[in-house]
């Protein structure tokens, strides 16, 4: 029986050269790269066709003429054969030619580009934020708490970050309108207009991130408070500043910052929800409107856009922690 | 599993679900009319007693509607948790049904598709099934799906290779049996506590794709719906868009909750914290303000009166008491959980709280307990720890570790700093220390990294070096090195030392006195000379268990006999009464205080009963062992 076990169970054990690791680590993460690439180009390019019915009647209703259908499904190429449109979705992509709108007849790559900036200022902004508040405030309850002192705070953190981690992003941006915008009047409700309208969409989109972010920091700085290196720190008799920031931070944020990274990718998602609580004029507003008109082109782009973000960032962020932990993430990979 | 709702968060969790409950059960019931009641002369109403949260734009009582939305809300969700959980079955088994081949593409699959963030894919899906509440069931099914697939694939996998799975396989059962007898039954408990916890993200999602508009649509209401109304008229009535989305709060915290008090109940023989219970308030402040003793001899480097450590109730050190002259060495040996080496880091001022420490320590004069050593501590104390591989920052180079002590405390420059840090590792005989130096500890071997250690004790001009089983994690053949090296040291810089080890051969070798220690006291003190003088039961039994040391080779090797008494016990008596050959009426009643009376010379012993007579064999030899058993 034990015999059999082990011939079942007995896979090669490969343990790549230190030397060789690096070049299988980008290979490797670059194929898996251009494959979702594809997978996404494909999905956003058969979207349209997995429509039921005809998508292009759909689209322009029931009054439109037969002759506006068949115009706007030639101007959509559609009734070329699928290879060939296929074919030209595909080069449309590099070269910048993300097809028209139906509803507008601006051309989408136009339409995206300008609402693009304001999208990205808000992901951008809401992940910093949410690292920025997260790591120093979860590191400071670790070493208030350590080895259970304070319970109160600790269970006070624990409480408000549980809570704050469970309401989504479009509830916090209600309420946050709710106090700030029409019971207080400190900050505008909705649009875009300066630095104080960025405020309420940004902390909307980076208190759930941060709530967990700063759990995990938390977690992962008690481990390390009670690593035998910090006891050498202590043992050198440095300053509790040197051996909390100087030694014990810097190995906790692996973590923390891996979490981020996978965050970030839900967060660019996430603006989706915020931006239609703020009216926010970013690609989030745009996608949803487009979907309740069925203009397939624009959402076609937006999908695009979105997904190529995510993928992006995700490549990004793997490559961002293998420089900095090689040994775990490049075993990994 | 009863037990695990009676904890705090399994309470939360009962009660939340029980209330989403009845409002799915009754609420259409009670509140069903009043909700669809139109009422055009009281359209957009503030909340008011008649409406608590208001009305809507064709005067229908929103508090009813938030009520009654409950069931299409959670049926909603239910549904589209029932299209996730399918599909990634089916996805996930795959498989098991169709072979190796079919795992490696689904897996690829499903790695592609995790990578999207679950509203993408809804839109993305909601874009093809079209705006409406099936579609989005549909849509946000879909986009749950391979995170489904993706937990039930590392299931499978862990199930399938397991014994009975493959004893099932070659006694010739087929794919489906295997499946359905054996796989699926072995991974339903974690595949309820995930789809419970899914059901929370699912009932938010679809909130979201609701208030978005593309969910639920007029006439139906969900409670997306409800706060996509709310939020035009979020200037008039605040409460009519925030209301569900508490709703939608308290149903995802249901489902989340329920799913991880599932998954505790399932979970329960982990075992609990690694830290003893403590209650810090119970104990009583430490550091005796005593005045420093004038017997305190001139040359004496470091004087230890009355050391206690605790945790709580826990005492694992009871009062230590010793001196350590200048360059002399000193040994502490005894079991693990003799309390050597918290007595170690008490001396070195590194227990922390909730460690409390009492009794006094003398460091070169001054009393420790009291504080503002911190520079003498960090220069004149050199400390060397077990387990050197975790010794240093994993993150920073090996000399900039060690320069970082000189530029706390020796005020040196970036530069002098890290040229002295190269100069210390030289002087630890590390090869090509320049070069080292720039190195990451990982780079080190163990005993290199030990010897690192050392140097990081050198960067000041240690008067004391407290090394604590400098060698037990080190290879044989690198534990003489290392021990040389703390050797000369002493020599060299004319450091005393204090070696902490449970191997009395090797504290015999290197120290000139041996401090035995058992239950958290030191037993006995004696010339490391006089080893064959020694008068204490228990140390005798600890030498005759040691071989080739002033034992007699014939003899079998002695057990020591017994365990120690815990920490947490209170002991009245002398504590190795119960194992003792010696023990008797006296050894029962009152403790024996270490004095010089019977020890060896130069010794002090802690017995009443002290001397060199052979133990008798019978309750050293095979009997003790038995005896050991019993207990
Ligand atoms: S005091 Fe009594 S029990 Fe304790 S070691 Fe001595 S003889 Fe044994």
């Amino acid at each position: 029986m034990a015999e059999v076990v082990l011939v079942q169970g007995a896979a090669p054990a490969r343990t790549p050269r230190v030397a060789g690791r690096w070049p299988r680590f980008i290979l490797r993460r670059g194929a898996r790269l251009v494959v979702s690439l594809w997978v996404l180009v494909t999905a956003a390019f058969l979207m349209i066709h997995l429509v039921p019915g005809d998508p292009v009647r759909a689209a322009l209703g029931l009054t439109a003429s037969p002759e506006t259908v068949a115009a706007t499904r030639a101007a959509l190429g559609l009734d070329e054969p699928l290879l060939t449109q296929y074919w030209d979705h595909i080069r449309g992509l590099f070269t910048g030619d993300l097809g028209v709108s139906i509803t507008t007849r601006l051309p989408v790559a136009a339409t995206l580009g300008a609402r693009l900036a304001a999208t990205a200022t808000l992901a951008v902004a809401a992940f910093a934020v949410a690292v920025v508040v997260a790591i120093p405030i979860g590191a400071a309850v670790a070493v208030a708490t350590r080895r259970g002192r304070r319970r109160h705070l600790e269970a006070a953190f624990a409480g408000t970050s549980v809570v704050i981690a469970a309401i989504p992003d479009f509830l916090i941006g209600v309420l946050l309108v709710a106090v700030f915008s029409v019971a207080l009047h400190w900050l505008p409700v909705a649009g875009m207009a300066g630095v104080s309208s960025l405020i309420l969409p940004v902390a909307a989109l980076a208190a759930g991130p941060a709530a967990v972010l700063a759990r995990i920091t938390r977690v992962e700085m008690l481990s390390v408070l009670e690593a035998d290196f910090v006891r050498t720190a202590r043992a050198k008799r440095l300053s509790a500043v040197r051996i909390n920031l100087g030694h014990a931070l810097p190995n906790a944020v692996t973590a923390t910052l891996t979490l981020a990274g996978l965050l970030l990718g839900s967060m660019v998602a996430g603006t989706v929800l915020v931006e239609n609580v703020f009216a926010w004029p970013g690609l989030g507003s745009q996608i949803v409107g487009a979907i309740a008109a069925k203009d397939y082109p624009l959402v076609q782009g937006v999908v695009l856009v979105y997904g190529l973000g995510v993928l992006l960032i995700n490549t990004l962020v793997d490559c961002v922690l293998a420089v900095l932990d090689p040994r775990s993430t490049i075993a990994e990979a | 599993m009863r037990q695990a709702f009676r904890t705090p968060l399994g309470r939360a969790a009962a009660t939340l679900l029980g209330l989403v409950a009845l409002g799915v059960l009754f609420a259409p019931l009670i509140w069903g009319a009043a909700a669809e009641a139109v009422d055009t002369d009281d359209i957009l109403a503030k909340p008011s007693s008649a409406h608590l949260l208001g009305t809507d734009s064709l005067g229908r009582d929103l508090f009813a509607r938030t009520l009654v939305a409950t069931r299409l809300t959670v049926a909603l969700a239910l549904g589209a948790t029932g299209v996730a959980v399918a599909l990634g079955l089916v996805l996930g088994t795959a498989p098991v049904l169709l072979g190796r081949h079919v795992r490696r593409l689904a897996a690829a699959f499903v790695n592609i598709a995790v990578a999207f963030p679950g509203l993408l894919l809804a839109l993305f899906f909601a874009t093809i099934f079209g705006v409406g509440a099936k579609g989005a069931v549909f849509a946000i099914g879909l986009a749950g799906a391979p995170t489904m697939a993706r937990l039930i694939l590392t299931l499978v996998a862990g199930v399938e290779a397991r014994d009975f799975v493959v004893a099932a396989r070659i006694a010739g059962l087929g794919r489906v049996r295997v499946l359905l007898r054996h796989v699926l039954p072995n991974i339903a408990e974690p595949l309820i506590v995930q789809t419970t916890i899914g059901a929370g993200n699912v009932l938010l999602s679809f909130a979201g794709l609701s208030f978005l508009g593309l969910g639920v649509q007029p006439p139906g209401y969900d409670w997306g719906r409800l706060m996509n109304e709310g939020l035009n008229r979020i200037y008039i009535n605040p409460l009519a868009a925030l209301a569900p989305g508490i709703a939608v709060v308290v149903a995802g915290l249901a489902f989340n909750l329920t799913g991880e008090t599932l998954a505790a109940a399932l979970r329960v023989s982990t075992g609990l914290g690694a830290f003893p219970a403590h209650d810090p308030d119970s104990v009583a402040p430490s550091s005796s303000s005593a005045t420093l003793d004038d017997a305190t001899g001139p040359d004496a480097v470091l004087r230890v009166r009355d050391l206690t450590v605790a945790f709580g109730a826990a005492q694992p050190v009871k009062g230590v008491s010793f001196e350590v002259a200048a360059g002399e060495a000193v040994g502490i040996v005894g079991e693990s959980g003799a309390g050597k080496s918290l007595t170690g880091l008490a001396i070195a001022q590194l227990v922390e709280p909730p460690g409390q420490v009492g009794g006094e320590v003398v460091f070169l004069g001054g009393e420790l307990s009291l504080g503002a050593h911190r520079k003498l501590l960090g220069t004149s104390m050199a400390l060397v720890f077990q387990d050197p591989m975790s010794a240093f920052n994993p993150a920073r180079r090996m000399g900039e570790q060690l320069a970082e002590l000189g530029r706390a405390h020796l005020t040196l420059g970036r530069r002098a700093a890290f040229a002295r840090a190269v100069d210390r590792l030289e002087a630890v005989r590390i090869p090509d220390a320049a070069r080292r130096a720039k190195q990451h500890p990982h780079q080190f071997s163990g005993g290199m990294r030990q010897r690192a250690m050392i140097g990081l004790g050198l960067m000041g001009t240690p008067a004391l070096m407290i090394a604590d089983e400098p060698t037990t994690a080190l290879d044989v053949t690198v534990q003489r090195q290392v021990l040389d090296l703390i050797d000369e040291v002493r020599r060299d810089h004319g450091a005393a030392l204090v070696l902490i080890s449970h191997d009395v051969s090797v504290v015999a070798e290197r120290c000139s006195r041996l401090l035995v220690m058992y239950a958290g006291r030191v037993v006995e003190e004696l010339p490391a000379g006089r080893l064959g003088r020694a008068a204490h039961p228990y140390t005798r039994l600890l030498l005759a268990a040691v071989p080739n040391l002033e034992t007699d080779l014939d003899r079998p090797l002695a057990v020591i006999p017994g365990r120690q008494p815990a920490p947490t016990e209170t002991i009245v008596g002398c504590a190795f009464a119960r194992w003792c050959p010696r023990a008797g009426e006296r050894c029962r009643q009152e403790r024996p205080e270490l004095s010089a009376v019977g020890a060896a010379v130069g010794g002090r012993v802690a017995c009443w009963r002290p001397g060199q007579d052979p133990l008798e064999p019978a309750s050293v030899g095979a009997d003790g062992a038995d005896e050991a058993a019993a207990a």
